[in-house]
């Protein structure tokens, strides 16, 4: 009992945690319209997270290591079997209908990647070497790639994220990391070409949204509009026009942050990009304690890819990135990426609750 | 458990990840610090814009239109009213693709092309995301059959309208105006401000000069609405006020048997109260249906009207200008009395005047002669003779002198807008604009109401109203009170009378007015045919003018003549004598003698007036 008592708070990691699921509530209220069941179903959501995280945290480190294989093995096999019998839900085949419920394989697979990745590269010493970074990019690409078929660009780039930051972490050589950007570059025309029409205009509008107003820079305008018009201080809890008039497209998914932001003001935001700050260093404080290499690197990866999600989210809601689907972590309403961020933190905890044991 | 050394490396593998964890650490603050940077810029440096085209979103301020002002006749009779209508309006913003929804709608109403055109031609002038009139006065079943297809039509929008009516129609045409879409003339002249959510203004007549009163006041309302643009609340609404409503000083229904005396002749008609400048009718022949410019008249039917020869737009009764003929003669005859000439001096008239040392001929009227006249016979018989004497006495300094004192050769000052100055000629006058010097002869026929002066029927009532009060002047007006729209109390009535007394000699004053008395009832009066067996007394005179100058030795033949080549006839009156209730000029172009034509008209006109007076009694 004492053990497991030890085991199950990171004091710090669950304070911020909290914070942000509530703060996640209210804004969740608000972007619903004043919708009491979404905010109850967001908070049963919570709910299952929290439960999903304490026991996840209580699976060793080692199991967590030496299943990372299999677990990523089971993943492709399933994102390949979702493309052939998927159900297609908002024009993407992302969804495996189980009968009970449905299942987004590519959200177990935002966990499998990273622990395979990190499985690989520590089974040599580190810094790897030029080929284990040509398998891990494999390994990478080939989830990250059927998931961007689905087609869900978002997620794929999510996962590729994931990925790579493994191999960061595990201290590639700064010249590799040169042939990786310049390949990257050799190959960003080809990639152009094969991307969605409606990902080339999204990326074309990030520069000029006002060309197309009504059309395909309606969303990043209001969104900006929303933003820019709360000034320092915000319009006020639930007073946001441009939300609560259905000015903003995905006002209570993967725009929430302009219905945030227009209520709350810079300095909500500001608040809000701390607190997030606060759980990613927290992890990474986390990471740096941590007296074993695969935690350490699985770790790092998920708190920086936890960070990333921020990123491209505020990024494309404030319009400096691309509009792509990403959700702001623990904030949007959604069901099934909450339970896989919460099993992350699971991970976070438990791995570095165990750091004294394992040495 | 897995061996120790299995999951726990070398110290530099430590190292490595370590230092790589601190400087992703860094990236992330650096992102999150692009992130606050851009966040900053939105909130703080551009919040105003954002802060605007927020409220641009969900706060709409629409105008309210003001409901126009009604104009009413003297007793009370609608002569300009606003009707609701059904009008079909367009956003082109909202219409994705205009010529199918221009096809599509037009297959369940009818849209002419002239009506496309011209919205095509109105929208394109004009933001996209303005409505603009598609077409207007639907019927009912034209609304109802669209109005169940509205839905298949985003940005057409079905509304009713009030829309400005002038059931009178050619009978109030020329004195009232009517209004007209706001051109982008008149929104150079037009405040801005006060015009948002009006469509139309006055164009012309008693609708333009008061247009300030009529107009009344825009309301705002502001409203919320949302991203599918639907309403959701008012956030603050002030309401328009609308416009006053005119009592005007015409009495519609004499008006109308002015216009039906009239008949087809060219010609006009205005008759007023000679002790208030009060204009009880104002006709002009002919007419044109103002209804037709209340939204824009089609290109061809207004060319169509406006080159006729007829020039139906002309408001004859205050842009008319006609020689005045003998209607002039009772103003000379006062200012010969005025000039010390014994009006009981008689003069021998052989049908033609001779100037001293001129062989030249000037006839008059009568070919036989009038024989010896006096003043008062020379008025009861118009003998041009007698005046073509008095005119080479008087000169023109004197008999310009005393035109101008009756109110000619200048505006009147009535109401409406744009009325023109006539003209009294003098030696100085025709100096400057011909360069030639007057000649002798020149005063003989001024003296007859020829040549160069030209008078409007509106300055001849006057001169007739002037005379009628024995040298009182009054400012003729159309407006009798401006009324609040709600209590229908008046309002800032103008009782300031703009009177002016002439001072006139009395004697003088009764010998003209005496003599014009005979002109409508003794044996000889040039009118004593309209004079005949009326219930109350009048004092007239007629007034032939000439069109064409007669050659020398020739004869006027009005069978031969082209009919616009024909005399002006004119005839100016008021009655009853004693205590003038009404002053009236007649003018009928190209329509003969005065006494032939005009007078019996003018009786016409008087009877109504005196008869309606004894029916309401």
């Amino acid at each position: 009992m004492l053990r497991r008592k030890k085991l199950l708070f990171d004091g710090p990691l669950m304070i911020g945690l909290i914070t942000l699921s509530f703060l996640g509530l209210f804004v969740i209220y608000s972007a619903s319209g004043e919708n009491f069941s979404v905010m109850v179903r967001q908070g049963i959501r919570l709910g299952i997270g929290w439960v999903v995280m304490i026991l996840v945290a209580q699976i060793s480190p080692e199991t967590i290591k030496r299943f990372s294989p299999h677990l990523f093995i089971v993943g492709v096999v399933v994102l390949i079997s979702v493309l052939l019998v998927g159900v297609v839900a908002k024009g993407a085949q992302r969804w495996l209908d189980l009968g009970v419920f449905r299942f987004q394989p590519s959200e177990l697979m935002k966990l499998a990647l990273p622990m395979m990745v990190a499985w690989l590269m520590t089974r040599d010493k580190l810094p790897p070497t030029f080929t284990i970074i040509l398998l891990a990019l494999v390994l990478t690409a080939i989830p990250a790639g059927l998931v961007v078929i689905q087609p869900d660009l978002g997620t794929g780039i999510m996962l590729a994220a994931s990925g790579l930051l493994v191999i960061f972490l595990s201290g590639i050589r700064w010249r590799h990391l040169m042939m990786m950007l310049a390949t990257v570059a050799a190959v960003a025309p080809f990639l152009w070409s094969q991307l969605h029409d409606y990902h080339r205009q999204r990326i074309l509008t990030l520069f000029d949204p006002w060309a197309d107003p009504m059309g395909s820079g309606y969303q990043t305008i209001q969104a900006q509009i929303a933003i820019g018009s709360a000034g320092i201080w915000g319009k006020g809890w639930l007073q946001g026009s441009q939300s609560h008039l259905e000015f903003i497209p995905e006002r209570s998914t993967d725009f929430i942050f302009a219905v945030f932001a227009e209520e709350f003001g810079l300095i909500g935001v500001l608040i809000l990009i701390v607190l997030y700050l606060f759980i990613v260093g927290r992890c990474l404080a986390m990471a740096y304690q941590t007296k074993e290499t695969y935690s350490r690197l699985l770790i790092g990866a998920l708190a920086l890819t936890f960070f990333f999600y921020l990123f491209v989210n505020l990024g494309m809601v404030s319009g400096i990135l691309p509009i792509v689907g990403v959700p702001l972590p623990l904030v949007s309403y959604g069901g099934t990426s909450m339970l896989t961020l919460m099993a992350a933190f699971g991970i976070i905890m438990g791995m570095h609750s165990r750091r004294r044991l394992m040495t | 458990m897995v061996s120790r050394s299995g999951m726990g490396q070398a110290s530099g593998e430590d190292a490595i990840v370590r230092q790589r964890l601190k400087l992703a650490g860094i990236i992330a603050l650096i992102l999150a610090a692009i992130l606050l940077a851009r966040l900053y810029s939105l909130q703080v440096s551009q919040y105003a814009r954002y802060q605007t085209l927020s409220l641009d979103n969900h706060i709409r301020l629409q105008a309210l239109s003001p409901v126009r002002g009604l104009i009413l006749d003297r007793n009370g009779v609608v002569l300009a009213q606003n009707t609701a209508v059904y009008a079909l309006k367009v956003t082109p913003e909202r219409v994705p693709d205009m010529d199918l929804m221009l096809a599509e709608v037009g297959q369940i109403i009818d849209l002419s092309d002239q009506e496309i055109i011209a919205f095509k031609q109105r929208s394109s002038r004009r933001p996209g995301f303005k409505k603009q009139l598609l077409k207007t006065q639907l019927d009912d079943a034209e609304a109802a059959k669209f109005a169940v297809n509205e839905y298949r039509f985003p940005g057409v929008t079905l509304e009713a309208v009030l829309h400005r009516d002038y059931p009178f129609a050619e009978l109030t045409a020329h004195f009232l105006g009517y209004v007209g879409r706001i051109s982008e003339k008149d929104q150079n002249r037009l405040e801005e401000e006060k015009y948002k959510g009006i469509s139309h203004t006055g164009k012309s007549g008693i609708e333009k000069q008061y247009e300030r009163a009529l107009v009344g006041s825009t309301g705002f309302e502001e409203v919320e609405i949302d991203a599918h643009g639907r309403t959701l609340r008012t956030i603050s609404r002030e309401g328009a006020i609308p416009g006053d409503n005119l009592r005007l000083t015409i009495d519609i229904e004499l008006q109308r048997e002015a216009r039906r005396a009239l008949g087809a002749s060219r010609g006009a008609v205005v008759a007023m109260d000679p002790s208030s400048g009060e204009v009880l009718a104002m006709v002009s022949n002919p007419s044109f249906d103002p209804n037709l410019f209340v939204d824009g008249i089609d290109h061809a039917t207004y060319s169509a009207l406006r080159s006729l020869k007829d020039k139906p737009f002309l408001n004859r009764a205050l842009h008319g200008r006609y020689a005045p003929g003998s209607t002039i003669k009772p103003i000379f005859a006062e200012v010969v009395m005025e000039e010390g000439i014994d009006p009981d001096e008689s003069v021998f008239c052989p049908g033609w005047y001779m100037l001293p040392g001129s062989t030249r001929q000037y006839r008059c009227w009568k070919k036989t002669g009038h024989g010896r006249v006096d003043l008062h016979a020379a008025l009861e018989q118009s003998c041009d003779v007698y005046f073509y004497e008095m005119g080479k006495r008087l000169g023109i300094g004197q008999m310009s002198g005393v035109l101008k004192k009756f109110g000619l050769g200048s505006p009147s000052g009535v109401d409406l807008p744009g009325e023109p100055d006539g003209l009294v000629p003098s030696a100085e006058w025709k100096l400057a604009t011909r360069n030639e010097p007057w000649y002798p002869g020149e005063d003989l026929i001024t003296a007859i109401g020829q040549g160069f002066l030209m008078t409007t029927p509106l300055q001849l009532a006057r001169v007739a109203s002037i005379l009628a009060t024995r040298g009182i002047v009054v400012q003729p007006r159309l407006l009798m009170s401006k009324n609040d729209p709600l209590s229908g109390d008046p309002k800032n009535l103008n009782n300031k009378k703009n009177t002016q007394n002439l001072h006139i000699n009395t004697e003088a004053m009764d010998r003209v007015i005496r003599a014009m008395t005979a002109v409508m009832n003794s044996p000889r009066g040039t009118a004593r045919m309209s004079g005949r067996r009326s219930a109350y007394s009048i004092a007239g005179k007629t007034g032939t003018a000439q069109v064409i100058a007669i050659a020398q030795g020739e004869e006027y033949d009005e069978d031969s003549i082209r009919e616009e080549f024909r005399d002006h006839a004119l005839f100016i009156a008021f009655a009853p004598v004693e205590n003038p209730k009404i002053a009236i000029a007649v003018v009928v172009e190209n329509g003969g003698s005065g006494a032939g034509v005009a007078a019996p008209l003018a009786r016409k006109v008087l009877d109504h007036f005196f008869l309606k007076a004894l029916e309401r009694a």
